[in-house]
């Protein structure tokens, strides 16, 4: 570890608390429909969408109808997505001719942007063509983002109205979210991308010739090797930037190329990296602020955003440690820090980036549910390796998705105020309202619904050897971790992967895809419940007996909440996985 | 629920039309006419030939070139098909290739330990860069086979090193594309294919 790499995660947080107060205060005003100086421009699209769609925008919604208008909407945008996967080829803006996409892949994939997920079985520059990204997945990165953030506003308003029956209207929430928040920002983005070297064009993909030719040996299967001489380089373009741009601010991941950001053209300097990184945290952490402003208690906001920074904290300091450190298993290798080089794990990282970065990166991807990566989670040391599955394992609360993690956090906030209620033999309260049975139990339910796809899921692809194991890269308990980090990517709706898995199969692409839909949708449910529960209780009076949740009191025990319950749920998977192949990689052994 | 279901067919046809088919089209056009030559990649032309792209790496193994990074992009290096290796650190793959690579250094550079991303592939397969010290240790290689003293070489490669980015962000890094480029301008030779 580094003074410069520390000074870099600093800065990177530094940005992050900067933004967070303006932007969150913006959101406020734009989700509570007072008046914005973007106003005049995006009011008049907006009318323009409500009378071509025919809704009505003073309509308010009860919790079950603005989740059954998710739901339908959901449902819709995710049939499109898989129409036009499959008919790819006969569509324009297709320079490769690629051809349709596979069924189960095109589910696979439209399931998991549809949920923000973003969990990619496929290597874009040969499945996808321009239209398919642009039309389905581009656009599944606005709107699954703006869902989600409709989806908190939905929450933070059965926490601030009282007994009110609705929660607002889905649909202007996730007009207002797209055209307010995300369109502008994502316009002004996408041009600082190229300003750094990010592709933005419709060209079919560059043909060079290679300054050095390349004598390439390839063994088939049969045992026989045949060497030719290649000379060219095939080198793949697209409308990369629009796409990288509300990839990272709708935390959805999902990499135009396969390399994701660690692709020079996808990521190409140290710049854009600090901005990719910064706009995954912008939102989800200027929510915080929201919902301070929305709850009439901003200090209750900065009390969760501070629990975030503190996971986040501890989740980059030991990635960082883990990943400066040598591998014992090399030898003759100079893996030392100095001025002229970052040393430390360089399998699967860049140069541009070293060590100090790419540890940010995955902490700061896996704390959000964003899933982007600018290095290879599945070549980190076993402990990096750990950060960003516990990441995901905690619940994506850790700023968590656009939205999403904030839902999640709050779920979270509800738990830790019963349980601060039980240990002083009271009614618990939450900023004036009971917390009673029916919002312990609908809290549990989302608790309880992520560990079960998650650990169900991986121990069913491990009892089946031809479906679950064959599609391995690493042996030994290594292994063991790639099964266990995609299902609980998929189930955390992130995307990243341990991507040596073969997950282009049946198997994987079908539990996969459900792991994904199960993730998003069976959480949204309950906590749809608990918001429309407390937006129709009465306002108690704070009495001495009331706990307070704006103190750093509050913080601590809703950090020790998260980390008990990941920790309770999770910890045998983990021993088995990462933490048994750290003990036995320093006791010198391989697989 | 029917009028529910046409709301959102209705609402997803009008949004893709804007989030799908304007905002990339604007920005393209904006891109294009704003940064045209990063808008493209960057790509080399060398006699009217497209020879590659400043930012995407190529594959170098000839002794009188400097070394690019192993590659697991296809073949290597292959820019139609990026990735990593994604071998764990416990992999014996992954110790094998490195050991392998970390001899076939050394043939030239005997008992002289081998910076480490010189023997570790990238994430993408195309990283266009080596560290610093990584270029160092080929200096001996390249004075010899270019017929150049070793202060010239030090000098093209302090030519092609870039400190970090606004003074602080990332790491310092040696264009090898570019840098073996500035070789075949200053010292031609016809190298040998590996």
């Amino acid at each position: 570890m580094t003074a410069n790499g520390w000074f870099q995660i600093f800065f990177f947080f530094a940005l992050v608390i900067i933004c967070a107060k303006p932007l969150g205060i913006y959101m406020a005003r734009v989700f509570e429909r007072e008046r914005t100086f973007a106003d005049p421009l995006f009011r008049p699209i907006e009318r323009l969408i409500y009378r071509l769609t025919g809704i009505d925008e003073s309509h308010e919604m009860r919790w079950t109808e603005y989740g059954i208008v998710m739901l339908i909407f959901s449902l819709v945008t995710l049939l499109v997505t898989y129409a036009i996967e499959r008919v790819q080829y006969f569509l324009p803006l297709n320079p490769q001719h690629l051809a349709g996409v596979a069924p189960d892949l095109a589910l696979n994939t439209a399931a998991s942007f549809t949920t923000n997920t973003n969990w990619q079985s496929y290597v874009p520059e040969t499945t996808m063509s321009y239209l398919t990204q642009m039309l389905t997945l581009a656009y599944h990165n606005f709107f699954s983002a703006a869902v989600g953030m409709a989806l908190v506003i939905a929450l933070i308003r059965g926490i601030a109205r009282r007994e009110s029956k609705t929660l607002g209207n889905f649909w202007v929430d996730t007009t207002r979210a797209s055209l307010w928040v995300l369109l502008p920002s994502c316009l002004i983005y996408a041009l600082l991308l190229v300003s750094q070297g990010v592709v933005q064009n419709f060209r079919p993909y560059d043909q060079a010739t290679l300054v050095q030719p390349q004598s390439v040996t390839t063994t088939s299967t049969d045992g026989k090797s045949t060497t030719q001489i290649v000379t060219t380089q095939s080198i793949a373009q697209g409308p990369v930037a629009s796409q990288e741009a509300i990839k990272m601010l709708g935390t959805n991941g999902g990499g135009f190329f396969n390399a994701n950001s660690a692709h020079p053209f996808e990521n190409p300097t140290p710049l854009s990296n600090l901005m990719q990184m910064f706009s995954i945290f912008l939102i989800p952490g200027a929510l915080t602020v929201t919902l301070g402003r929305m709850v009439r208690s901003p200090a209750h906001g900065w009390a969760v955003f501070a629990a975030m920074a503190a996971l986040f904290f501890a989740g980059v300091f030991v990635a960082y440690h883990a990943e400066a450190q040598p591998n014992p298993l090399l030898h003759a290798v100079n893996q030392r820090t100095s001025t002229l080089q970052s040393g430390g794990n360089m399998e699967g990282k860049e140069v541009r980036f070293g060590i100090a970065n790419s540890a940010l990166f995955a902490t700061v991807t896996t704390d959000a549910s964003c899933g982007a990566v600018n290095s290879m989670h599945d070549s980190f040391m076993p402990l990096g390796g750990l950060v960003p599955l516990v990441n995901i394992m905690l619940g994506e609360v850790i700023f968590g998705g656009v939205g999403a993690g904030l839902y999640g956090m709050l779920i979270f906030v509800v738990l830790a105020v019963f349980i601060a209620g039980l240990m002083v033999g009271r009614t618990p309260e939450y900023l004036g309202k009971k917390i009673e049975s029916y919002d312990v139990k609908m809290a549990m339910l989302y608790v309880l619904i992520f560990p079960l796809s998650i650990l169900g899921f991986s121990a069913l692809a491990l009892m089946m050897p031809n479906l679950g194991l064959a599609s391995l890269n690493n042996a030994g308990p290594h292994g063991l971790s790639e099964i266990l980090y995609a299902y609980t990517s998929a189930t955390g709706n992130n995307g990243s992967a341990f991507a040596g898995l073969s997950a282009n199969t049946h198997w994987y692409n079908l539990s996969l895809g459900a792991a994904m839909l199960i993730g998003r949708f069976f959480m949204i449910i309950p906590m749809l419940a608990v918001a429309g529960n407390l937006a129709q209780k009465k306002l108690v009076p704070p009495s001495p007996g009331t706990f307070p949740v704006h103190t750093p009191l509050f913080t601590v025990l809703l950090v020790g909440v998260v980390l008990i319950v990941g920790a309770l749920t999770f910890f045998p998977a983990l021993s088995l996985g990462p933490v048994l192949e750290h003990l036995l990689m320093h006791a010198g052994k391989a697989f | 629920m029917k009028r529910n279901i046409l709301t959102a067919i209705l609402y997803t046809v009008v949004t893709t039309v804007l989030f799908g088919i304007i905002y990339p089209f604007v920005v393209t056009g904006l891109a294009q006419a704003l940064f045209k030559d990063k808008a493209n990649g960057q790509l080399i032309q060398q006699n009217g030939h497209l020879i590659g792209s400043h930012i995407i790496g190529q594959p170098f193994s000839a002794p009188g070139y400097f070394h690019s990074r192993p590659s697991t992009a296809g073949n290597g290096y292959d820019a139609a098909n990026s990735g990593g290796s994604n071998y764990s650190p416990t992999n014996k793959k992954l110790i094998d290739r490195i050991a392998a690579d970390v001899a076939a250094n050394q043939l030239d550079h005997p008992n002289t330990e081998v910076p480490i991303d010189l023997v570790t592939a990238s994430a993408s397969g195309l990283d266009p860069d080596i560290t610093p010290a990584a270029a160092e240790f080929q200096v001996t290689r390249i004075a010899h086979e270019r017929h150049l003293p070793e202060s010239t070489v030090n000098q093209l490669i302090a030519a092609h090193t870039q400190g970090r980015q606004l003074g602080f962000l990332g790491e310092p890094r040696v264009n090898v594309l570019e840098l073996n480029l500035d070789l075949d301008q200053t010292a031609p030779i016809t190298p040998r294919i590996k």
